[in-house]
């Protein structure tokens, strides 16, 4: 287990250095005009492309069913997202729906 | 004049760290999930809590102890990790812009906290159209808001160990957590496009090794905005 630090701190640093990049690199490299005006969808591009698997696969395969409870609970979060914008009633109403349909199924 | 800008940075600060808080209701759970699969994988408690802030990537910390209990070699893990977090190479480009001229003691502490969570709250207030000095403090307050949370979160995961039910299902929390991140971050038709075809694609892709479709979804989510957008 002692090798795990040294994988530990390899990756730390990567890592760092990832977020650290463009940051840096910014004073003498400016990214041509097309890529400037597609960053304002890195966030939702990216943070999509997180959620998305995470409710409709299960084992990896696709899950488009009833009885897929992240998923149902899933698109209500999405609603209570879409109409609060709010990420504390998202999280506590999403969860609530996981588990009631998790008691009703 | 220097005591009233320190005013509007001390404002952003808090602004940021309370913008932060819901999101850490489902960042919480998570910690501790981590914290649990940490010490079942077989690193030491100090490992695990270690892992938290020296590497501070959830994702790729939850690979990682996979990998461990596997018995992946060293090198393998390293490239793994390495790969799932270069999405963070575009949240470094997108905030690159708003911290052009700030220190490098800045540039690093800012890098240092530049994860998911931290980003997509930051980047909401650093495109605002208001005019401000520092809404680099802003993102500050978010980052260190959220790696208070993820230290303390794995604390309690290690020190609860399996008192952790899993049958709670709360490792969906993270699920929930992006939900709310994402969906409020699309305010026009072009980035409707955008987060469709990141999410259509990031499943058609989902076979490809390291979480490479996380990579293939920006790319083609990004493109369609792009597309959409010049119409």
């Amino acid at each position: 287990m002692n090798a795990f630090w040294l994988v530990m701190l390899a990756v730390g640093l990567l890592t760092f250095l990832t977020r650290l990049s463009f940051i840096l690199l910014q004073e003498r490299w400016q990214p041509p005009a097309i890529v400037t005006r597609g960053l304002r969808f890195v966030p939702v591009a990216v943070l999509t492309a997180i959620f998305v698997p995470e409710i409709l696969l299960v084992e990896n395969q696709l899950a488009l069913s009833f009885t897929n409870m992240r998923l149902l609970a899933g698109l209500v979060a999405i609603i209570v997202a879409y109409k609060t914008k709010s990420a504390l009633w998202t999280i506590a109403v999403g969860m609530g729906a996981f588990w009631l349909l998790t008691l009703l199924i | 004049m220097a005591k009233k800008d320190r005013t509007i940075a001390r404002k952003e600060f808090w602004m940021g760290v309370r913008a932060e808080l819901p999101i850490l209701l489902g960042v919480t759970p998570f910690g501790m999930i981590y914290g649990v699969l940490a010490l079942s994988a077989g690193l030491t408690p100090l490992q695990s809590q270690a892992m938290s802030s020296v590497v501070f990537a959830g994702s790729s910390q939850f690979m990682l102890v996979q990998l461990v209990n596997l018995g992946t070699p060293a090198l393998i893990m390293i490239a793994t990790a390495f790969v799932i977090n270069l999405r963070h190479a575009l949240y470094s480009l997108s905030v690159a812009p708003y911290l052009q001229g700030l220190s490098p003691l800045w540039k690093v502490l800012l890098s240092y906290l530049l994860t998911d969570e931290a980003y997509a709250v930051g980047i909401m207030r650093l495109q605002h159209q208001e005019r401000s000095q520092d809404k680099h403090w802003y993102l500050l307050g978010a980052g260190i808001a959220l790696w208070s949370c993820w230290q303390l979160s794995t604390a309690a995961g290690i020190f609860l160990g399996a008192q952790v039910p899993p049958g709670w299902g709360l490792d969906f929390t993270l699920a929930l957590t992006f939900i709310a991140l994402a969906v409020p971050a699309i305010n026009d038709n072009p980035s409707l496009f955008a987060a469709i075809v990141a999410g259509i694609t990031s499943i058609l892709t989902r076979g490809l090794p390291y979480k490479l479709n996380l990579i293939a979804a920006a790319i083609a989510g990004i493109t369609v905005g792009l597309w959409r957008d010049r119409k």
